[in-house]
């Protein structure tokens, strides 16, 4: 997965939303161990500390493990995981609502807009 | 902790003209740093006042606490903005030379390097392009164990590829306690590996900021860049 960083946005957010996004498609799944914060940060090419500040707030989230003696691996808690991939949906639908919104749909139309393309894709 | 560079009002003129004027700053450990700025706003002249190779005409910079001299050159590692290595000698002359020369040169990090950038230790200088000579350098000062490094126009005249390596090379040998000073024009290539970026025009620093502040605001650097200094 391409570490695509936007220029103009704070690297650090960036680089939670892609690992967030390692752990929750399997990429990395759960248990098992991170690379290291300057590997991490080579692969990215951002700065160590950047890539630091962002395994912490991850860490904080719960969704990574830090081991005193042994670095960093992915959480084993099934519902922490579960918990963070609705979170990104949630996220993910609203930002759609309000695009809708902006465009005039009411919500019965959006629904049946949504339901038409379900069909088409399933087909 | 003492930052390890610290300038207070300092001042260097050239006759009449003044190189810099009343720079105050102070730079922590553990931190990639740039000096941003267009042609001539004083990059050079900040790095060589921290190098003791030019003395203040007013004011103070201190690094680590410590006047620029003897004992400075010991925990700075310098790249120049030109090319000062002997055309006559072989890389793994001068690879001898560092080693004998500075305490904290690591010749096996330097052969490393080498082999990556697929440089020949047996060459001799004046066999190698402009762009290798300059590898060459770089290598060298990253393959000591500096507090301070203070790059000037380390990638101006390396291509893209090597130019990621470069990237790569000063990422992977940071050390948590060294500060890295990186002067350059060439913003978007290295924004995403700098902590902070100082901002200097005709001879004054315009802005100091971390980065991710910048990006808070939903500007790049480079876009920052263009705005303060639009000709």
């Amino acid at each position: 997965m391409p570490w695509d960083l936007k220029p103009d946005r704070p690297i650090y957010t960036q680089l939670v939303e892609h690992i967030e996004l390692m752990i929750l498609s399997g990429v990395y799944p759960p248990g098992t161990k991170l690379p290291s914060v300057r590997d991490l940060a080579k692969e990215a090419s951002v700065n160590p500390n950047t890539m630091q500040r962002a395994l912490s707030k991850l860490e904080e989230d719960g969704l990574i493990i830090t081991h005193r003696t042994s670095g960093r691996s992915i959480t084993e808690d099934s519902g922490m995981i579960k918990k963070a991939k609705t979170r990104i949906a949630q996220e993910q639908v609203l930002e759609f609502l309000e695009k809708m919104q902006k465009l005039g749909f009411d919500q019965k139309e959006i629904l049946s807009i949504i339901t038409g393309m379900i069909e088409e894709v399933r087909r | 902790m003492t930052p390890v560079l610290e300038c207070n009002g300092l001042t260097k003129a050239f006759g009449r003209k003044k190189a810099l004027s009343d720079v105050s700053l102070k730079i922590d450990h553990g931190q990639i740093v740039g000096l941003l700025g267009p042609n001539g706003s004083g990059k050079t002249t900040l790095i060589k006042l921290a190098n003791a190779l030019l003395t203040p005409s007013a004011g103070e910079i201190r690094i680590a606490g410590m006047t620029p001299g003897l004992s400075t050159k010991k925990i700075i590692s310098y790249l120049p903005e030109r090319n000062y290595l002997n055309d006559w000698m072989r890389v793994q002359d001068i690879i001898g030379l560092f080693s004998d020369f500075y305490e904290d040169f690591k010749p096996e990090k330097a052969y490393d390097m080498l082999k990556r950038l697929n440089i020949s230790a047996n060459d001799r200088l004046k066999t190698l392009s402009k762009g290798t000579k300059e590898k060459v350098q770089l290598v060298l000062v990253m393959s000591r164990e500096a507090e301070l490094y203070l790059l000037d126009e380390p990638i101006g005249g390396v291509d893209p590829a090597a130019r990621d390596y470069i990237l790569e090379t000063i990422i992977s040998n940071y050390n948590p306690e060294a500060t890295v000073i990186i002067s350059t024009h060439l913003i978007s290539d290295i924004e995403r590996v700098l902590d902070y970026v100082v901002f200097i025009n005709e001879g004054r620093v315009v802005l100091s900021s971390s980065v991710e502040d910048i990006r808070e605001q939903g500007k790049s650097v480079d876009g920052l860049f263009r705005e303060v200094f639009r000709c």
